[in-house]
């Protein structure tokens, strides 16, 4: 599942335009995941300029 | 807020501030949200834009121009610089605006003119009828409530939904994703008159650091590097804090902003029935600098004249949007774009030798009167070890 680590967070959307699955937005001060389009490809991992994010194993 | 106009904008950037301020002027009803509590904040950019440009849209003003900018300079990896004025610089290098101010005054014009401007008002899903976008649902302060329009134009920058939403791709490619990080830092010596550019793989591999005029002693200085260098241990933000440690030790950084620059191909289509998508959104950044706000203005006025000229005629189908995506890929703004993003698949190949190469060869020339072709075929005479390299890219500009 992905993680995000929202003290972390810059709230800048670079993760929300890569994700092949839209499943990212911001929503208010929060960057939200829809949790039933995620694949936990981590390709937003990747994008996030600060390492706010993360893929876990965790269910 | 109505339940009807004939135009909806999503998104108070300087695009939807353009669009909404263009269809306002010419009688439309318009309704401009913007999902943030205010416009303009937090600023996501470095906030250079040339000043021809700008003139186009409105006089420019001391209250959102924070530097007056001659120059640009371009520091290749081994530290040869590359001096520009400001003519043949680009379009990020004119002013240093202060778009906190900046972006709030486009709203301002806009609403002057008839526009209604809605903060804090999120679009959450198109309402489409039979294929065509209608107008959004938005909400507002946990409220939702429907607004329909004839036309809705996107222009929700870089983290663009409402497209997509509408059955639109538009996807950002890792590696076309400049993954962004940037510091307002004062207290610093700078060229107060100068944007420079900083290149090479332990500066910002295949990207570049800016530092960016504010005033007499303050500067934005950030970076941007493919989202796909980004690495656990070397991110973005770690190569800005190194340059950082050696440039500017003292500096005190009163600012911090992240963000995203799509320096992609625009969108394959920009309309649909019912919807246009302007800016950002629509992917219409510069490929070699990651500037924007000049074509996020034009794409966002024209579009505007476009849909109004729809509406009277009682025809916003996508046939009838369709001179919009049509004539900004024929414009001059068109063909930069599609021009820039060659330029930028090459540079990207070119390792720090290479770069350092080429600084070298372009040291001294006169810029005022060179054209692209021009500057190519005199770098090859003065250095013809990079024949090969350029060969492939003077082709691709034929
Ligand atoms: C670090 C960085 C540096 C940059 N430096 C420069 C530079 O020096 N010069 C330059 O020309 N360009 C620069 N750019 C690019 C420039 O900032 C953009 O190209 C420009 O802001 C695009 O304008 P826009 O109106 O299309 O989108 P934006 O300015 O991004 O505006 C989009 C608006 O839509 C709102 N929105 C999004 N979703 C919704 C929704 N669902 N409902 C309601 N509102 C919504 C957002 O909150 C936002 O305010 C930079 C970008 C970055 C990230
Ligand atoms: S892990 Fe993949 S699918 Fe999930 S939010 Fe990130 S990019 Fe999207
Ligand atoms: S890229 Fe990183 S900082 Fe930006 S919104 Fe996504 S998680 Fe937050």
């Amino acid at each position: 599942m992905l993680n995000i680590h929202r003290e972390i967070c810059g709230y800048c959307g670079a993760c929300v335009s890569v994700c092949p699955e839209g499943a990212l937005e911001l929503i208010d001060a929060w960057l939200s995941v829809d949790e039933s389009l995620c694949i936990a490809c981590g390709i937003c991992t990747k994008a996030c300029p600060l390492g706010a994010l993360e893929v876990t194993d965790e269910e | 807020m109505k339940s009807d106009y004939d135009i909806l904008v999503i998104g108070g950037g300087p695009g939807g501030a353009l669009a909404a301020w263009t269809a306002a002027r010419s009688g439309c009803t318009v309704c401009l949200i913007e999902k943030r509590p205010a416009i303009g904040v937090p600023v996501r950019c470095a906030e250079g834009v040339g000043k021809e440009l700008l003139r186009e849209y409105m006089d420019p003003d001391p209250r959102w121009i924070s530097a007056d900018i001659r120059r640009a300079r371009i520091v290749a990896p081994d530290g040869t610089a590359v001096e520009l004025d400001e003519r043949k610089a680009g379009a990020e290098v004119g002013y240093v605006l202060d778009r906190k101010i900046f972006d709030r005054e486009l709203v301002w014009k806009a609403s002057e003119a008839g526009a209604d401007v809605f903060v804090k008002t999120r679009a959450v899903a198109p309402i489409i009828e039979e294929g065509v976008v209608k107008g959004a649902t938005v909400e507002f302060c946990g409220e939702r409530k429907d607004i329909r329009a004839k036309v809705t134009i996107a222009a929700d920058g870089v983290e663009s939904k409402f497209a997509r939403w509408c059955g639109i791709d538009t996807t950002v490619p890792l590696r076309e994703m400049m993954s962004c990080i940037q510091y307002l830092v004062t207290d610093i010596d700078i060229d107060p008159h100068s944007n420079d550019f900083y290149l090479g793989s332990d500066v910002a591999p295949e990207g570049y650091l800016w530092v960016f005029a504010k005033g007499e002693r303050s500067a934005n200085i950030g970076i941007g590097i493919p989202a796909s260098k980004n690495r656990p241990e070397m991110r973005a933000k770690h190569y800005l804090n190194r340059f950082m440690k050696e440039h500017y030790p003292d500096g005190k950084i009163i600012e911090c902003i992240f963000g995203g620059d799509p320096v992609c191909r625009p969108l394959p289509c920009t309309v649909s029935d019912g919807l246009m998508i302007i800016g950002d959104a629509a992917r219409v950044v510069d490929p070699i600098t990651g500037g924007g706000i000049g074509n996020a203005m034009y794409t966002g006025r024209l579009a505007a004249e476009i849909a109004a000229r729809a509406i009277s005629a009682g025809d916003t189908s996508k046939e009838a949007l369709m001179p919009y995506d049509t004539e900004w890929r024929t414009s001059k703004m068109g063909k930069t774009l599609e021009r820039n993003y060659k330029v930028k698949e090459f540079f990207i190949t070119l390792n720090d030798e290479k770069l350092n190469d080429l600084a070298r060869s372009i040291e001294g020339i006169n810029f005022s009167d060179i054209t692209v072709m021009g500057l190519l075929t005199e770098i090859i005479k003065r250095n013809p070890k990079m024949l090969i390299e350029l060969k492939g890219l003077t082709n691709a500009l034929k």
